[in-house]
Order: structure tokens, then C-alpha cells, then sequence
């Protein structure tokens, strides 16, 4: 994303809050809180080449041991947040060992089958989980004393942590680290040859996506104060997986516009009927048939080729570079 | 909980054999198609819970079990076939996307189901001269159960049959085996993927029915379903018949067993083997190539 894209960017998430009502607010807490789930999903497809089916597991891991720790002990947030945070990154080191076994569709298959796993236990360990009715009458945090029940409150918390994570991952993506993964997409082969440890270079990067993504799971407990299985299910990893592809993998802006998209588009749909999980389907469908590269690479090939076409040369090499890529 | 009666154990081990055998079904088919195209086919949950719709709208119109057990299979090989035409091929060059368009499909006919059949759990009709019980060792045991494993062991023997002494067989082998040089030597690729897919398709449709009676068919029975399909696979190893029949009947027998003695974690247990098989063998007990 360039300078002028973030900047616009930061404007309408400023001013938002200022004009919309609380349901538009609410939604706009949404689209953050699963963008950074999104955006920690992107560094394990996008820039790892790793896709995985499971990556709800994290999200809702995260959500039910932060409930948990409040519903049993009445713990606070702050030590129940850091204590959720810990535990699901060491599930996600212990998982990415048993998921990086394989690569390409195993890798998918292993965490799918993980993923499933632990939403089965969720739906059927109701000593700890409630089963089916999911844990409720959970709190949000009141940091500084400041209470966040209200839209806009919990709004402008939510911004506070979706840039904070932002800007890691961003610093994450860009760093010497970030290249060698990009390297261990591309050319497994060759990075291996180079002397690099391929395995490893996952293996960080699978721990810190489970990182991000039970950040944005406290946030998704918090926002609803409920938790139900269904966090952890398969269609939640597939909907992100969605918005990845959607707004297009291994690009920075791309997972937050995917997250808009999905967002915004089960809101609409879901007030009208019940046939979400189809909808879902076929938007499937038509990204993996008509636009692979998702819509903001697609969409920026088209403005490129336009400016190219109307005199602007700098746009040529950038177009043959898009092309290039797998 | 090891204070249980023999009764106890003979009841569960024949369980686990049943439901061995409907995952036999479910995933022989998923093994060959990841096999051969190298695709993981997700919907193959999804065919094995629309086969139990079909076969139950079957019967409820008065056809008999085989016969609904049959049209179930032969309408699912037909959707598989357009599918794999249609969608899978258009993405020849792109796995990923093979496989997520296969994820939309299920959930297209996961909520297409919910749409026609409604959310309530169905269990379909068990036929007629299969409805007693039998005893062994002081326990009453469904007779329905013990056809089940019939079937599916009859079912195992044909496939074995096929894959081994037919020429097709030979061609999908070779398939598997080193698909560039099976073209190379004039195999008829193409036409083997589809037929392949309709093969899986269909034992998945067909186990759909077989399973109704015993499972019943209700919403989430696809998801319920792909999960054991995928342990079994990464178990049994991708492509191979023999390990898909041995992984059946582990999972089998781990997940009846682990349902009864702590059905709290019963899901947890999967874990297991599949950890000890990714961390030995990650190519699955009997796979000769690695997912």
C-alpha cells in the first residue's frame, strides 16, 4: 500500500465513528476485528504460500480461554488476556509442528482436520465449553478505567489495537525476515540450496500468524461477549480464507479490503435471508474461477494498464511482474 | 472404565467395524481422486450427506434399499462428473484452486440441503429383512450393522478387483503412480480423471445411504464426516486402497471406542494417530507418495 492509499485509508477510519450511527460503527468494529484475523492468515498464505483451513482454531482458542479464565476464577483482563495470547501461540507452535510435516494441499488437509478437531471438541467437551449454548455473560476490559460498552468506545479501542497490529505486521512483512519467506514461496528449492532453514522460516511464521490471530480472537470475544463453537468451525477459516483471496494474498491492503468485502456482504445478505453459507459458496466459486489474484491485485492490473496505455511507461514492468507471479 | 463386561467390548468392536466400513466407503473414493489428480476433494463430505438425502427421498417414495442406495450413488457420480468437467478442469494448472472451488461446492450443497430437507435429523428406513437383532455372549447386537461391514468388505473386494486385475485398474495405477508417463505411453488421462472422480463420487453417495440407518442424515453430517475422511487418508496414505481400508478401521474402532469410554474428548483421540503417522510416516502406512 502506498503513502497516499494509507492515508485515505487512516481518514475514513477517523472519521467514521464521527458521522455514522452506532450500527455503522459496530460494523466498522467488525471489519477491524477481522481484518486483523485476516491479516494474520495472510502472512501464513500470502507470503508463506502455506494455505491453511484451520486457522479459526487460534481465534477461537484464544476467545474461549480468555472467557474461561473470567467465567471459572473471575480472572481480570488484564491477566486473562496475556494468559489466552500465551497459550494459544503455544498451541500454534505445538500444531505447526504436526501441520508443517507437509506442504501445498497436505499442509491444508492437516490443518483443516486440526481445525475440526478442536471445534468437535468445543461442541462436545461442555464441561468446560457449555457445549452448544457457548460461554456467555462475558465482560469487555476497561482499560484506564474507560468503560467500552458503548459502540463508539469500543470502536476506537479496536482501531488502537488493529493499528498497533497493523504496523507490526506491516514491519513484519517488509523486514529481512519477511524476504526470506516470500523466497521459501517461491523457491523452496533454491532458498534451501542458499542455506536457509526452509523449515523453520514456516515454522516461525505458522507461530506468529496463531499469534495474531488469537489477538483478534480476544477482540472478537470482547465485541460480542459470547462465545460459541461455531468461532471455530470451518466456515469461519473459510470465510477469512475468502477474504485473503478475495482482496488477494501477499498483499498488505488486500486482506483488510477482503475483510470489508465478506463483512459488509454477510451483514447485507443476512438481513434479507438465511442462505449465507451458499452465498458463500458461490462467491468461491467466481473468486477461484474468474479472479485468482483477487480483487486488488486485479483491480490495480486494470489501472495500471489503463495509465500504461495512455502514455505513462512506469506502469509496463510492474504489469509483466504481476503476470509473472504463481 | 476398563470395568466394562465382555458384552461391552463384543458390542463396540462390531460398532467400530460398521463404522470402519462406512468410512471405508467415504474415503476409498477420496484416496484415488487425491491420488491420481492430487486434489484433496472437499466436498466429498458433502456428496456422502446429499447421497443420504437422495436415498431417504428415495425410500420415503417407496423404492427398496438397494435401489435407493443405487440411485443415491449413480446421482452423485453424475454431479462429481459435471463438477470435475466443468469446475476442476478449468483449473487443470492451479491445486489450490481445485481444491477451494471443491470448498465452495460443499457448502453450496450443504445449505441446498438445509434449503430442501429442512434442519431436522432424518433417520432413514432400515430395509425390512434386516431389522432384528442378534446375540453374542449375552449381547444384542442390529443386524443392520453386521450387513454394513458385508457391504462394505464386498464393496473393498470389487474395488481391489478393479484396481488390480482390470486394465482401467493398471491405467489408474499408472496413474498415481507417475502421471507424466502414463500420458507419455498413451494413457488416456483425461478420461481416467473423470471416471475416477465418478468412482469416488459414487461410493460416496452410495455410502451415504448405507450409513442413514445407522447415523441418520442431519445438517453438519458433512462436516462431521470429511474430517475422520481426511485422518483416515493421512493415515492410510494418499492413493492406496490397502491404506485406506486399514485406516478406516483404526479410526473406526479409536473414535467408537473413544465415543463411549470418554465421549467429552472422543474428538481429541483422533489426534493421536495422526500425530505418530505425520511424525514416523508422513506419507501414511501404506502411501507411496506424499500428500
Amino acid at each position: 500500500m502506498n503513502r497516499k492509499g494509507l492515508a485515505a485509508f487512516a481518514i475514513v477510519l477517523v472519521v467514521l465513528p464521527l458521522i455514522g450511527g452506532d450500527y455503522y460503527i459496530n460494523l466498522g468494529s467488525q471489519i477491524l476485528i477481522a481484518a486483523v484475523f485476516a491479516l494474520s492468515l495472510n502472512l501464513l498464505v500470502g507470503y508463506g504460500g502455506l494455505t491453511s483451513l484451520g486457522h479459526a482454531a487460534y481465534m477461537g482458542v484464544s476467545a474461549y480461554v480468555s472467557g474461561w479464565l473470567f467465567l471459572k476464577f473471575g480472572m481480570g483482563h488484564l491477566t486473562s488476556a496475556p494468559i489466552a495470547l500465551l497459550f494459544t501461540t503455544a498451541m500454534a507452535a505445538l500444531f505447526g509442528l504436526i501441520a508443517l510435516r507437509a506442504s501445498g494441499i497436505g499442509f491444508l488437509m492437516i490443518t483443516l482436520a486440526l481445525g475440526q478437531v478442536l471445534w468437535g471438541l468445543a461442541f462436545r467437551w461442555v464441561e468446560v465449553t457449555n457445549g452448544d449454548n457457548g460461554l456467555s455473560g462475558l465482560t469487555r476490559p476497561a482499560p484506564f478505567g474507560v468503560n467500552l460498552d458503548g459502540a463508539q468506545a469500543f470502536y476506537w479501542f479496536t482501531l488502537i489495537i488493529f493499528a498497533v497490529s497493523f504496523a507490526c505486521i506491516i514491519a513484519f512483512a517488509n523486514s529481512a525476515f519477511g524476504a526470506v519467506l516470500r523466497g521459501t514461496r517461491d523457491q523452496p528449492r533454491r532458498m534451501l540450496a542458499l542455506g536457509h532453514n526452509v523449515w523453520m522460516v514456516r515454522y516461525v511464521t505458522f507461530i506468529t500468524a496463531g499469534f495474531w490471530a488469537a489477538v483478534s480472537g480476544l477482540l472478537f470475544v470482547w465485541y460480542h461477549k459470547f462465545i460459541h463453537p461455531h468461532a471455530l468451525g470451518l466456515t469461519n477459516s473459510a470465510e477469512t480464507l475468502l477474504m485473503v483471496i478475495a482482496g488477494g494474498s501477499g498483499t498488505l491492503a488486500g486482506p483488510i479490503v477482503g475483510a470489508a468485502i465478506v463483512v459488509l456482504l454477510k451483514n447485507y445478505v443476512s438481513a434479507f435471508v438465511e442462505r449465507w453459507t451458499m452465498l458463500l459458496g458461490f462467491v468461491f466459486l467466481i473468486i477461484v474461477l474468474f479472479m485468482p489474484d483477487g480483487l486488488v491485485p486485479g483491480v490495480k492490473r486494470l489501472w495500471e494498464r489503463f495509465f500504461w496505455r495512455s502514455g505513462s511507461s512506469r506502469a509496463a514492468p510492474a504489469d509483466k511482474a504481476e503476470g509473472a507471479k504463481p | 472404565m476398563f470395568d466394562k463386561p465382555l458384552a461391552f467390548w463384543l458390542v463396540q468392536s462390531l460398532n467400530s467395524l460398521s463404522l470402519g466400513g462406512l468410512l471405508f466407503l467415504l474415503s476409498a473414493g477420496f484416496s484415488l481422486i487425491f491420488g491420481l489428480m492430487r486434489i484433496a476433494n472437499l466436498s466429498h463430505g458433502a456428496y456422502f450427506m446429499l447421497g443420504a438425502y437422495i436415498g431417504l427421498s428415495a425410500l420415503r417414495a417407496g423404492a427398496n434399499f438397494a435401489v435407493a442406495m443405487l440411485a443415491a450413488g449413480l446421482a452423485i457420480a453424475l454431479l462429481g462428473g459435471l463438477v470435475e468437467r466443468f469446475v476442476i478442469r478449468r483449473l487443470a494448472a492451479n491445486p489450490l484452486g481445485q481444491v477451494l472451488a471443491t470448498l465452495g461446492i460443499a457448502f453450496i450443497i450443504a445449505d441446498g440441503c438445509l434449503l430442501i430437507w429442512t434442519g431436522d435429523p432424518q433417520q432413514l428406513a432400515t430395509p425390512a429383512f434386516l431389522r432384528g437383532v442378534f446375540e453374542v455372549a449375552g449381547a444384542k447386537f442390529p443386524i443392520y450393522r453386521v450387513a454394513v461391514i458385508g457391504v462394505a468388505i464386498v464393496f473393498a473386494i470389487a474395488l481391489w478387483l478393479l484396481l488390480e486385475k482390470t486394465r482401467i485398474g493398471a491405467m489408474i495405477r499408472a496413474g498415481v503412480d507417475d502421471m507424466e508417463m502414463a500420458r507419455g505411453v498413451g494413457i488416456p488421462v483425461s478420461l481416467l480423471f473423470t471416471t475416477v472422480f465418478c468412482l469416488g463420487s459414487f461410493l460416496a453417495g452410495a455410502g451415504g445411504v448405507l450409513g442413514g440407518p445407522i447415523l441418520s442424515v442431519y445438517p453438519g453430517l458433512d462436516t462431521d464426516m470429511l474430517p475422520l475422511a481426511l485422518v483416515v487418508v493421512i493415515l492410510g496414505g494418499v492413493g492406496s486402497l490397502a491404506g485406506a481400508f486399514v485406516g478406516s478401521f483404526i479410526i473406526g474402532f479409536i473414535y467408537t471406542f473413544g465415543q463411549t469410554l470418554i465421549p467429552d474428548l472422543a474428538y481429541m483421540i483422533l489426534f493421536l494417530p495422526m500425530i505418530l503417522v505425520l511424525a514416523l510416516r508422513p506419507r501414511g502406512l501404506f502411501g507411496r507418495i506424499t500428500a
